[in-house]
This record gives structure tokens, C-alpha cells and sequence, in this order.
């Protein structure tokens, strides 16, 4: 009992500060400062508690089960949110800003909680609750129609897919009678309908969380519309939490019914799926996001082109391939919030994110550009940056048994077109004059954050066994995901 | 470790200019000024220290640390022979770029980082031994161009980028595509050439992964039809950059075909090596002539440029020794004529007068208003056309002789190029610089020193290599019967 305590200890913190920054809110709801302070001090509290303190487990049937890599994901999560809440206190609106962040930490909480579950009950519930606050913030610049849009495009979407995700997580749980996902690993021969029904309606309510075809619709008006904090969090903690775990179910609980998704050698199962939806999302995220003219648009096709290449991944379920996704997932996510960052920052100096606002950045901001440069570049999969290795790395292991290689032509073709869109927006930023002078505005914490994360991207670039490592020894994803399939 | 210091010069050097306060921005061409006089000194150490003697290692200055064990990727540096050349012509261009340079004063901080990660990459790619540590700095590349072009080019610059950007990234995935299928295919979990080099690829296989990867490179080499980013490209760019460009980038191109693409799958060379030496005559005879047509002096170096690569190109299919040694030394040989050309062309003229038009040019004396840039641009267009003496003669000769034992029907079409790079050399040089009109003399601002300097060094270099042209040509025959090559190389019987 003690033992699950601690290792709920980080989320509960969250909790707490959560409701301290709502108490600080009604007593002092101007004092943004002190908000932002409490909520990052929060959660350096959790990240202590995670690091400090580490316990490895299976509590309560499956629902809280932590392991090195659970662990490391709930630091990655807490991360990228404590990485939004520095960026809200530029493009939040001032009224109920504490509000605001408790919301961003009970989305943050959601997102921890789902990285360390192997139940499907456990799983529906932390995705409601990493769900309801985004919707809610996507909505919380309450003058902007556009946010207002946002909020109701997500919601409504969101629910759907919900709906088909607890549709069918029950159907899996009909067919084998438990929750856990290692009870349903136990399930072998042949499908039963009903659990391919519920695969299918897994798959597309994930569809949503990680904003892939048949789902991605929403991405662009959400992305454009709400808080740019907001956005970043939903473009890169939410879609870390949802890779993870769809990682999780597919693999340790599914592992049986993986199929095969090679050209000529199609075996019914979840591969193939993913691999249609794989190869949808790439061509029209890249497609689409070449006449972009707002950036926060732009990214947003780019990121459901990159939920593709995930998906790739994911369809080759072999140990490297898995390794690869969850590292590409892990880089992908900084960099887009680094990117975002970026944004937040040209938005405030120039009231907009389209791309004649990010003109004359170079000359008025030159550490802004070149960290956009470093953001672009990467997503680009351009070296010596961290997103091309994680491309690199993706691409190899999915081709690695040579079965996908269609998939794999289809994303490096696809992934050079979409150099593109990202030097359209760094022509802007780096070639073009400014139309007028501008000033630059001080926002150092989130100027710094910014710094920080493409040192980061540069770094994992040049060194990315450092990510890799605690990815792939022999702990983490081989013994955990892969000795389940195996046996 | 020397030859690690010729590109850590060059992304150090990049590095310190970034950190330059705004006030200190003119300092950025010293930096940049040393920087490449440190590479250069690196790569002329490894060119002179290079051990010739029969019992010398193939390969020298090797370094071996592991960088990524997961997939088997390690930082694997070292030289052949062929490296070392082509070290020692990315030294020499990029001084002299820098050089041509001096007067940029447009965003000089940005300017120089980004020429000397171009140069860093470059040099990276001829001493890389593991493939993907060479893709990495052959993708570092990338970036960089596009900027240069797009920020400080001239006639149509942002088109010109984005065409050239996007020609090299199509190539590029095409060469990620057969490198990551290559791995997968050799189940060896390394990125090794020389245990990739070792064989074992099926024909099929080599079938189809020998022309994705040879063209993916051959892109960047300029190789017909895929061509046309490089006139547009080289014509937007500023000085500096079409001399790396046309000097250097090109050659990564070429360099690369030679060392990933035919080196590792001989089987599919052998298949398609025809297809391609018809290709690169037709990137000779056709570049020539749309030269011929050219009214823009740019434009004229710009499609000889094309022409001088497809012999480049023909000579690495002759698959002898003749031809295959002639090729690196016209990627030696080209990459100082055509930057010489491009700089008097770009700096000399284009800076002073603010056309390039071959007609305009001519109405304005150049002889007498420009006379070191007329004597420049005269001795250039002598080197270029292939006259004995200077460096493309050599080449140019051993490149043919190469040829004529293996494709001799291809002679006649290669000869019919050279004569006609002889005519649209000795038109625009006479129409621009010696017209028989009236003259309008006009007065420019006299050349510079660091531009004397640069002039003088390139040219220089291609009398000395042309009246001594065994001193690359050894160390690069040396490296055909080296363990990664001798087995591309097929004497046939005419001897």
C-alpha cells in the first residue's frame, strides 16, 4: 500500500498543486506570476518524486504498473507539460489564468496516469481525463472566435472518437473477459469477430488522440484556434501519451493478431490498418501542408504526416521498430513544443502566426530564428539534428525485415516534399526584411525554454544513444513490450 | 586526427561567428579567413604526408570511435589516395571563397557561418568511411546552399534555391532509400563500407539498388537530364557559393557515386553502366551546346559546368584505370577552373558592371577597364577549353583514352563536346571581353587584393598541375587497386 503511494506520489503532487493554484487564483487571481511559480515548483516536486524515489511494480491488477520505461515516459510528459505552462503565461488570456493551469496539470495528470497502466478501464479513464481539460483549454481564449471553434471542433470530434474507443475496448473486454491487457495476451487461435471489431474501433478512437487519417480533421482548426500553450500541449504531450500507450495496447495485449502489412504479403490483423492509416496520413499531411500560408496550420498537417511515420513503425512491431517509435515520438514531441514556442513568442510581438508575421525575425530576433531554424530543420529530418536520426532510425528497423518497404518509399519520398513547407516558413524568417520595424518583446523564461529545447534537439542529434539507451536495454521495451509477443 | 580537424576548423569557426556580438559583425570574415586557412593546412598536411610508398597502408589517418553501437554506426574517418585530392581542392576553394568574399558586408555573420558549415560537410564527405556518418554531412550540405542563394544571390534568387534545394533532397532520399535498404538487405548491423563493401548482395537486388543510389548521387553531380537545378542554381548564387558550388558540391556528388554507389554493388554497375555512360555524354555534347546558346556569362560557365561533370561521370564508367583516374582528377581539375571562372564572372565583373549579359559586356572594354579580370577570365577559358598545359588537358586526355578502350563508339559524341566547348569558350570570351564594336570605355573600381590573391592561387594551381599532373595522378591510381576498389577495375584485352 505504502509502495503504490509512492508510486502514485508524482500525480498526486500534481493534484495538490492543482488545487493550490486554484485557491491561489480565487484569493489573488492577478498575481499571474506567483500562479506560474506555484505550478512550476509543482511540478519539480513530481519530477523529484519520480526520480528520487523510483519503484517498479504491478499494483491493483494491472491498473498502476511502472517500470523503467513507464517511468521514463512520465518524466517526458511532465516535461513537455511544465514546458506549456511556461509558454501559457505569454498567450493566455489574463482572466482565470490559474484556472487555466489547473487545467494543464490535470491534463498533465491524465497523461502520467496513462503511461503507467496495463488495464483498459485504467486506460479510458486517464484519456478522459488528459481529454476534458485540453478541450476546455482549447476554448479559453473566450474573445476568439477562432478558439471558440477550436474548443467545440475538438470536443465534438474527441467525443466520437471516444465513443468508438470505449466501444471498442468493450467488445475486447467481452471477448476475453479481463481488462488487463496481459489476461487478454493470453487470447490465441483464431479472431473472434467481435474482437476485430473491437480492434478496428480501437484503432480509429486512437486515430483521434494521435491526430492520424481517418481522425485528423480537427488538428488544423484546434491547432490554429486555441491558446498557443495549449496547442503545444496537445500537438506534443498528448500525442506522446497516446503513441505510448496505443504502443502498449497493440503489442503486449494484441501482440496475436499483429498480421502483416508487406506489399503482396498482406496477413489480416492490425498491421495492415495501421499501415492504410500510415500511409494516408503522410501523403495528405504532407500534401496539405504545402499551401499553408499560418504556421500553427502548417504544423499541424506536418504533425499528422509525422503520425504517420509513427504508424510505420508501429506496423513493423518488432523490438527496434518499437524502440524507434518511442524515441521518434519522444524527439518529435520536443521539437514541435520548441516550435510552438517559437510561436507563442512571434505571436506576442506581432499579434499573429501567419507566416508575413515571422518576417524579419532573423534581423529582430536572430536566437529565435535560428532556434526555429533548428525546430524546422529537424522535423525536415534533415542531420545533424535529432529528427533525422529518428527518421533514420525508424525507417531502417521498419525495413529492417524487409516488409515494408513501400511504406518506407512512400514516407522518404514524402518526407523530401515536405522540406518545402518548412523552408517557406524559414524564407520568411530568415530571408525576407521585415515590412516594419518591430521590437523585439521580452519573454525570457519562454526565450530560454525555447533555447534550451534546441540545444536539446541538436544534442539528442549528435548523441541519440543517450535516448536510446534507456529505450532499448535490455529492461525497458525489449523485456516489457517484445517478450510478450514472443511467447 | 589531422583530417577531423579540417571540418571541426570549419563548424568551430561557424560556431564563433554565430557567438559575435552584432557591434563585432565585421570580424566574421577573419574568423571565417582562419578558419579555412586551418582546414586548408589540415588537408595539405594529409595531401603532402600521405605515404606513397608500395608498402604504405591503402588507407591512412584512420580514426575509429564508436557513435551509436545500437545500429551499428561508428565515426570512421580516414584517406585514399582520391580523398586526399579532393581534401586538398575543398582547402584551396574554400580560401579562395572566402577570399571573393571579402567584400560581402550583408549580414556578414550569417553569411560566413553558413558558408563554412557547407565547407564543413564537404570535407566531412571525402574522409568518411562509415556511410551514414558520410550521408550525415553530405545532408548538412543541404541547408546551407538554400540560404546562401535565397539571402545574398542575385537574378531570380529564391526560385533558384528552392529548385536546387529541393533537386538535392530528391536525390538525397533516393540515396537514404538504398542506403537503408542496404543495410536491411546485408543483415551485417553495420554501416561499415568495407565490411558492406565485402559483397554478398544478391544481382537482383544490386539490379535495382545500384541505379537508385548512383542516380540519387549522380543529381548532385550534375548528370543529364537531371541537370537543370545546377545553371539556375549557380546563376542565382553569389560568388562565393557557385565557386563551391561548381568547386566542391558537385564533386560530393560525383565523389560519392564513385565511393558508395559503385563500390558497393559492382554487379548492378556492370548492368547499368552503359545507360549511364550514354547519359553523361549527353550531359557533354548537350550541356555544350545550350552553352553555345547562352547570353548570360553566368549561364555560358554555368552549362559548361554540366559539360566538364559528364566527363566526370563517362570516365567513372570506363571502369579503367585510365578513365576512372582522369575522372577524379577533372573533379580536381573543374572544381578549380569552374570556380575561377564563376569568381571572375560573379566578383570581378558582375559586382562592378551589374550585368552579365555577354552583349553589354562587350560595349564596355573590359581589356582596358578591367585588364586583370580580362587576363584572368582568358587564362580560365584556355584551362577550361582543354588546352595542353593546363589541368583539363590532363584530364580531359585520360578520360578519353579511358573510354576509347571501353566505350570507343562513345568517342566520337565526347570529341564532338570538346570542340564544342572550344566554340562557346572562345565566343563568349571574344564577345564579352575582346569585341571587335566600337568600345565605350567605362571605369570600375579597380580589383582588389584579395581578389588578386584568390585569382592568382586558383590559377597557379591548374598551370602547376597541368605541367605536373603526376602528383595527384598517383596518389589516385594508387587507390583503384585498393581493397575497396581493385575489383571495379576491368582492363579489357586491347593493350
Amino acid at each position: 500500500m505504502t509502495n503504490l503511494l509512492i508510486a502514485l506520489a508524482p500525480e498526486a503532487f500534481l493534484v495538490i498543486t492543482a488545487l493550490v493554484v486554484l485557491g491561489i487564483g480565487v484569493s489573488a487571481p492577478k498575481a499571474r506570476g506567483a500562479i506560474t511559480a506555484a505550478t512550476l515548483l509543482g511540478g519539480l516536486v513530481a519530477a523529484a518524486a519520480l526520480l528520487l524515489h523510483p519503484v517498479d511494480g504491478n499494483f491493483l491488477h494491472g491498473m498502476v504498473v511502472l517500470n523503467p520505461l513507464a517511468r521514463l515516459f512520465k518524466l517526458v510528459l511532465l516535461g513537455l507539460g511544465l514546458v506549456s505552462v511556461v509558454f501559457a503565461a505569454e498567450s493566455f488570456p489574463k482572466l482565470h489564468f490559474a484556472e487555466a493551469l489547473a487545467l494543464l496539470l490535470f491534463s498533465m495528470v491524465g497523461m502520467m496516469l496513462l503511461a503507467g497502466t496495463e488495464d483498459l478501464l485504467m486506460i479510458f479513464l486517464a484519456l478522459e481525463l488528459t481529454s476534458l481539460p485540453l478541450y476546455i483549454l482549447a476554448a479559453f481564449a473566450k474573445e476568439s472566435r477562432a478558439s471558440a471553434e477550436a474548443g467545440l471542433k475538438y470536443f465534438l470530434i474527441g467525443s466520437v472518437a471516444a465513443a468508438f474507443l470505449l466501444y471498442g475496448l468493450s467488445l475486447i473486454y467481452g471477448v476475453a473477459g479481463s481488462t488487463n491487457l496481459r489476461v487478454i495476451a493470453k487470447l490465441s487461435g483464431d479472431p473472434d469477430p467481435l474482437l476485430i471489431a473491437g480492434i478496428a474501433l480501437t484503432l480509429l478512437g486512437f486515430a483521434f488522440k494521435i491526430a492520424v487519417v481517418p481522425f485528423q480533421l480537427w488538428a488544423p482548426d484546434v491547432y490554429e484556434g486555441a491558446p498557443t500553450a495549449a496547442a503545444a500541449l496537445i500537438a506534443s504531450g498528448s500525442k506522446v501519451a497516446g503513441v505510448f500507450i496505443l504502443t502498449k495496447i497493440l503489442t503486449l495485449g494484441l501482440g496475436h493478431w499483429t498480421g502483416t502489412a508487406g506489399w503482396g504479403q498482406f496477413a489480416p490483423g492490425w498491421a495492415p490498418v495501421l499501415a492504410l492509416m500510415a500511409a494516408a496520413s503522410v501523403v495528405l499531411g504532407n500534401v496539405a501542408a504545402l499551401v499553408q500560408s499560418n504556421v500553427k496550420r502548417l504544423l499541424a498537417y506536418s504533425a499528422i504526416a509525422h503520425g504517420g511515420y509513427l504508424l510505420i513503425g508501429l506496423c513493423a512491431a518488432d523490438a527496434p521498430s518499437l524502440t524507434a517509435v518511442l524515441f521518434y515520438v519522444i524527439i518529435y514531441a520536443l521539437t514541435t513544443a520548441g516550435a510552438f514556442g517559437v510561436v507563442v513568442i512571434v505571436e506576442k510581438q506581432r499579434g499573429g502566426s501567419h507566416l508575413e508575421d515571422f518576417e524579419g525575425l532573423g534581423k529582430s530576433s536572430p536566437v529565435l530564428a535560428l532556434c526555429l531554424l533548428v525546430f524546422l530543420i529537424s522535423l525536415a529530418g534533415i542531420p545533424p539534428l535529432a529528427g533525422f536520426f529518428g527518421k533514420f532510425y525508424l525507417f531502417t528497423s521498419a525495413l529492417a525485415n524487409g516488409r515494408h518497404l513501400w511504406l518506407v518509399i512512400l514516407a522518404v519520398a514524402m518526407n523530401a516534399v515536405s522540406l518545402y513547407y518548412y523552408l517557406i516558413v524559414l524564407k520568411h524568417a530568415l530571408v525576407l526584411p521585415a515590412p516594419k520595424e518591430t521590437v523585439p518583446t521580452a519573454a525570457p523564461a519562454s526565450k530560454f525554454l525555447v533555447v534550451l529545447l534546441a540545444l536539446a534537439v541538436l544534442a539528442l542529434g549528435l548523441a541519440p544513444n543517450a535516448l536510446i539507451g534507456p529505450l532499448s536495454n535490455g529492461q525497458t521495451v525489449k523485456n516489457i513490450i517484445i517478450n510478450t509477443l514472443q511467447k | 586526427m589531422i583530417l577531423t580537424a579540417t571540418f571541426l576548423s570549419a563548424f568551430l569557426g561557424a560556431g564563433l561567428i554565430l557567438l559575435l556580438p552584432e557591434r563585432r559583425a565585421s570580424l566574421a570574415k577573419w574568423i571565417a579567413l582562419l578558419a579555412v586557412l586551418a582546414g586548408l593546412g589540415g588537408a595539405k598536411f594529409a595531401f603532402l604526408s600521405f605515404d606513397h610508398s608500395p608498402a604504405a597502408p591503402d588507407y591512412q589517418f584512420l580514426t575509429w570511435l564508436p557513435w551509436i553501437p545500437q545500429l551499428g554506426i561508428s565515426f570512421f574517418t580516414g584517406a585514399d589516395g582520391i580523398s586526399v585530392v579532393l581534401l586538398l581542392l575543398t582547402g584551396i576553394i574554400a580560401v579562395t571563397g572566402v577570399l571573393f568574399s571579402w567584400n560581402v558586408t550583408h549580414r556578414p555573420r550569417a553569411f560566413f557561418a553558413f558558408y563554412l558549415i557547407i565547407i564543413g560537410g564537404v570535407y566531412g564527405v571525402f574522409q568518411s568511411f562509415d556511410l551514414f556518418l558520410l550521408f550525415v554531412f553530405y545532408e548538412i550540405v543541404i541547408i546551407p546552399k538554400y540560404f546562401l542563394i535565397a539571402a545574398w544571390g542575385s537574378t531570380n534568387r529564391e526560385y533558384g534555391a528552392m529548385k536546387l534545394t529541393m533537386y538535392s533532397v530528391a536525390g538525397s532520399a533516393l540515396v537514404l532509400l538504398a542506403l537503408i535498404a542496404t543495410y536491411a538487405v546485408s543483415g551485417a548491423q553495420t554501416f561499415d563500407l568495407f565490411v558492406l563493401s565485402r559483397g554478398g548482395f544478391s544481382s537482383g537486388f544490386q539490379a535495382w539498388a545500384f541505379p537508385v543510389m548512383f542516380i540519387g548521387f549522380a543529381v548532385l553531380a550534375g548528370l543529364w537530364p537531371l541537370h537543370t537545378w545546377a545553371p539556375t542554381g549557380h546563376v542565382a548564387a553569389p560568388t562565393a557559393v557557385s565557386m563551391l558550388l561548381a568547386g566542391v558540391v558537385m564533386k560530393l556528388g560525383s565523389y560519392s557515386a564513385l565511393r558508395v554507389a559503385m563500390t558497393l554493388f559492382p554487379e548492378g554497375l556492370g548492368q547499368w553502366r552503359t545507360s549511364f555512360a550514354i547519359l553523361a555524354t549527353a550531359g557533354i555534347v548537350l550541356g555544350a551546346l545550350v552553352a553555345l546558346a547562352q547570353k548570360d556569362l553566368k549561364f555560358t560557365v554555368g552549362y559548361s559546368s554540366i559539360a566538364h561533370m559528364g566527363f566526370v561521370l563517362l570516365g567513372l564508367m570506363t571502369l579503367n584505370r585510365a578513365g576512372m583516374g582522369g575522372a577524379v582528377l577533372q573533379m580536381f581539375s573543374h572544381g578549380i577552373i569552374g570556380g575561377l571562372l564563376f569568381a571572375v564572372v560573379g566578383r570581378m565583373i558582375y559586382d562592378r558592371t551589374h550585368t552579365r549579359d555577354i552583349a553589354d559586356l562587350g560595349k564596355m572594354d573590359l581589356l582596358k577597364a578591367l585588364p586583370f579580370a580580362t587576363l584572368t577570365f582568358t587564362i580560365a577559358s584556355v584551362a577550361s577549353m582543354g588546352l595542353p598545359g593546363f589541368s583539363g588537358f590532363i584530364a580531359e586526355l585520360t578520360i578519353l583514352k579511358g573510354s576509347w578502350i571501353a566505350f570507343p563508339w562513345l568517342l566520337v559524341p565526347a570529341g564532338v563536346g570538346i570542340v564544342i566547348t572550344v566554340a562557346f569558350t572562345l565566343r563568349a570570351l571574344q564577345r564579352a571581353f575582346y569585341p571587335s564594336g566600337e568600345p565605350m570605355p567605362q571605369s570600375f573600381d579597380p580589383i582588389t587584393f584579395p581578389e588578386k590573391l584568390g585569382a592568382v592561387l586558383l590559377m597557379a594551381v591548374t598551370v602547376c598541375l597541368g605541367v605536373f599532373p603526376s602528383m595527384l595522378l598517383n596518389p589516385i591510381l594508387r587507390s583503384f587497386q585498393a581493397p575497396l576498389m581493385h575489383h571495379l577495375v576491368q582492363e579489357v584485352t586491347t593493350k
